[in-house]
């Protein structure tokens, strides 16, 4: 493996994604720059671009690509491969709700019919209010204290339906801060 | 924040997520407001967990006799707390007495645990102080190969889950050629019922640290990496804050108290894919690729992180090296059974009364676990099943409940200990439910190398689907156990291999729940209601 000869640099120019904004494209062109160079980047820089703009961008992937001499092909599947990595933009606050069996044995299956009927969505789906985007989550750690969920993150323990409910409407109040 | 007198009272509310998931925070904001209002100097300190969940937030005061503890106290308690004069120890509703002599502690054997909820997290003194970097120590007097000797004699077996000898391993690095090896620590504890790697890293972040750098040391690593899975955003943190201090005390970095060697740690973050605990997946993550198993051979010991020879171990495992290097490796080999040597930090989770951290020697059984730690159920019915091992581990039923907490002994009930997580069900549980999420999670989680495992976890779904409806079967029943043999003997790695233990002891164990003759109406409404 490490006896291959380097990847020969062939430059190509990159057009500027017309639905990134100029912002956006900044700081992931600033992401790039200042991780590039690192052993194995390509996870941290996901992690960067989604920590700064709350998702990562289709658009951000040639950027991507270019700052590491990969193909598109190698940086969207490594991208569309991680549950994590969100390719949209998230409401103000990302649920992360627990689906696993320690909180399958208290309840979570329950919770789950709640969150989503009282939000009005289904997994990876945002409010109309884009208050809140609720996603599924394999296990947090929190399996004595289920059933348990993540606001942006804050685990969040013991979540009855009455407690799920009140943290939605602290999260709406508190959601004209916003998170970006 | 408060000016710490130097008679101030010390007041301990745990910092863990699980602690602040039930409003830890909210009660260490109270007590310090509260301590203002009276006047009265408290030095508040957030430790680790003691790991008795079910009482956090668990408060705790030191008093000359030890620390007194209380919980679970919320900021409602707290002017009644101080009313009785809570900081001397004095008693109270929520008072459980000496922390010490809570029997779910005093009978525990912690001894990777030794630390976690008695000191400060940051606090690089109090590790100091509570016997921390003994172990490196005694390491920077060693030979390489004495390190590794010692490693192997203790017994110390891998608890991730896999159970493989980690001398053996660490042999292996040691005597593979090149000059750039690594240590990786798998912190991807993605296991439904395991928290024990999250906890520790939380609550005593410098023995992790303190273990990957003797095992930099016994293999000639100079760089480590550890692993971490996103959803554990507070040991992040912790660790960030950890291995900055020991680098600032030249415990890392290019000259290891001053010993001329060198050991480098970073932290990465996942990105949310089980299979990423599997070590030639999360191999390929940290070089920034899919999660894609790799075929064996070659071993990550010889060709690992980007083709250089590489330790890989759980957190557990690493962290268990710091204690046999202090007190030698016939101390730690003293406990346990068989050739299952040691501790194993163990999780009761699930519908469990007393849910907790439980660190004992291999050998004790499921039922004292369950009953005389545990409690019984949260919900007061009768348990009816528990999970041991994680979403790949089997389900067992009462009968089995003897079973002693050994590597061997399980997998002669055609089990396995896994991470040592236990997940509690009570007899409203419907097992054929369970049968089928387990294959449900095997298609989601799977990274799509082999054939088994990507589709016949799929197949596996629908099979279960038509047995359960009743559609011929016993045919349905004949395919599913064909099914999972063609996973158990042709998957690349455990997930494909080991999904069919779930599925099979439910069904072994609990035939009557795979019969629901309403079960392709019930079916049918949950589609029509969810895509409506």
């Amino acid at each position: 493996m490490s006896s291959k000869p380097p990847r020969r640099v062939i430059p190509i120019k990159v057009e500027p994604p017309s639905s990134l904004s100029a912002a956006d494209r900044a700081a992931v062109l600033d992401v790039c720059a200042r991780l590039k160079d690192i052993p194995g980047a390509l996870l941290p820089i996901f992690h960067a671009v989604q920590e700064s703009l709350g998702y990562v961008p289709k658009d951000s992937v040639p950027l991507i690509a270019y700052a590491l001499n990969l193909s598109l092909a190698e940086v969207h599947g490594c991208l569309s491969f991680y549950h994590y990595f969100r390719k949209e933009p998230p409401g103000r606050h990302v649920v992360h709700l627990c689906r696993a069996e320690a909180c399958q044995a208290v309840g979570a299956v329950e919770l789950e019919a709640h969150a989503k009927g009282s939000l009005g969505i289904d997994f990876h789906g945002t409010t109309p209010d884009g208050a809140i985007s609720l996603e599924p989550v394999y296990c947090l750690g929190n399996c004595a204290l289920g059933p348990s969920m993540m606001i942006d993150d804050d685990l969040k323990g013991r979540v009855s339906p009455q407690r799920f409910d009140a943290l939605m409407s602290a999260c709406r109040s508190a959601a004209v801060e916003g998170r970006h | 924040m408060n000016t710490v007198l130097p008679n101030a009272v010390k007041v301990y509310v745990p910092r863990d997520a699980a602690a602040r998931g039930v409003g830890a925070d909210d009660t260490a904001q109270a007590i310090l407001a509260e301590a203002r209002r009276r006047n009265i100097g408290i030095d508040l300190v957030r430790n680790g967990s003691r790991g008795l969940l079910w009482l956090e937030p668990f408060v705790e005061v030191a008093t000359v006799a030890g620390r007194v503890a209380y919980g679970p106290v919320t900021p409602f308690d707290v002017p009644s707390l101080f009313d009785a004069n809570f900081i001397h120890g004095r008693p109270h509703p929520l008072a459980h007495g000496r922390t010490e002599e809570l029997p779910y502690l005093k009978n525990q054997e912690r001894l990777t645990f030794a630390r976690v909820g008695l000191t400060d997290p940051r606090s690089i003194a109090d590790y100091l102080e509570y016997g921390g970097y003994r172990g490196l120590n005694a390491a920077l007097q060693m030979e390489p190969a004495a390190i590794v000797a010692s490693v192997t004699a203790s017994g110390l077996r891998g608890r991730g889950g896999a159970a493989f000898p980690a001398g053996i391993k660490w042999k292996t690095v040691l005597g593979a050629p090149g000059i750039q090896k690594y240590i990786v620590c798998n912190a991807d504890e993605g296991d439904s019922g395991t928290f024990s790697d999250r906890m520790l890293m939380e609550g005593d972040p410098f023995v992790l640290i303190e273990g990957m750098t003797i095992a930099g040391l016994a293999t000639g690593a100079t760089a480590g990496y550890i692993y971490l899975r996103w959803e554990y955003p507070d040991a992040k943190i912790a660790l960030d804050a950890a291995i900055a201090a020991a680098y600032a005390d030249h415990y890392l970095g290019e000259n290891i108290r001053g010993s001329g060697q060198r050991f480098d740690l970073e932290v990465r973050l996942g990105g949310g894919a089980y299979i990423c605990g599997e070590e030639t997946s999360l191999l390929e993550s940290l070089e920034g690729k899919r999660g894609q198993v790799r075929f064996k051979p070659p071993l990550p010991a010889l060709q690992g992180l980007f083709g250089k020879p590489t330790v890989i171990n759980n957190v557990i495992t690493l962290a268990s090296v710091p204690i046999i290097l202090d007190r030698g490796a016939d101390y730690y080999q003293h406990f346990g059974m068989g050739r299952s040597r040691g501790t194993l930090p163990i999780q009761l989770t699930g519908n469990i009364k007393h849910g907790g951290l439980v660190e004992r020697a291999f050998g004790v059984t499921l039922r004292e676990l369950l009953y005389d730690y545990g409690g019984g159920s949260l919900s007061g019915r009768p348990i009816r099943a528990v999970q041991v091992g994680g979403p790949l581990g089997a389900y067992l039923p009462e009968s089995q409940f003897d079973t002693k907490l050994d590597y061997e002994a399980f997998a002669e009930i055609k089990g396995m200990l896994g991470h040592g997580g236990i997940v509690v069900f009570d007899d409203s549980v419907d097992m054929a439910a369970q049968a089928r999420y387990a294959m449900e999670f095997c298609a989601v989680e799977s990274c799509g190398k082999c054939t088994p495992c990507r589709i016949g976890s799929t197949r596996g779904v629908e099979v279960i689907d038509r047995l359960i409806a009743g559609d011929n079967a016993a045919k349905q029943e004949t395919i599913l156990r064909d099914l999972c043999e063609t996973l158990t003997y042709g998957s690349l790695c455990a997930l494909g291999g080991l999904t069919p233990y779930p599925v099979l002891s439910a069904l072994n164990h609990f035939p009557e729940d795979f019969v629901k003759p309403d079960y392709q109406t019930q079916l049918s409404n949950d589609k029509a209601r969810t895509s409506a």
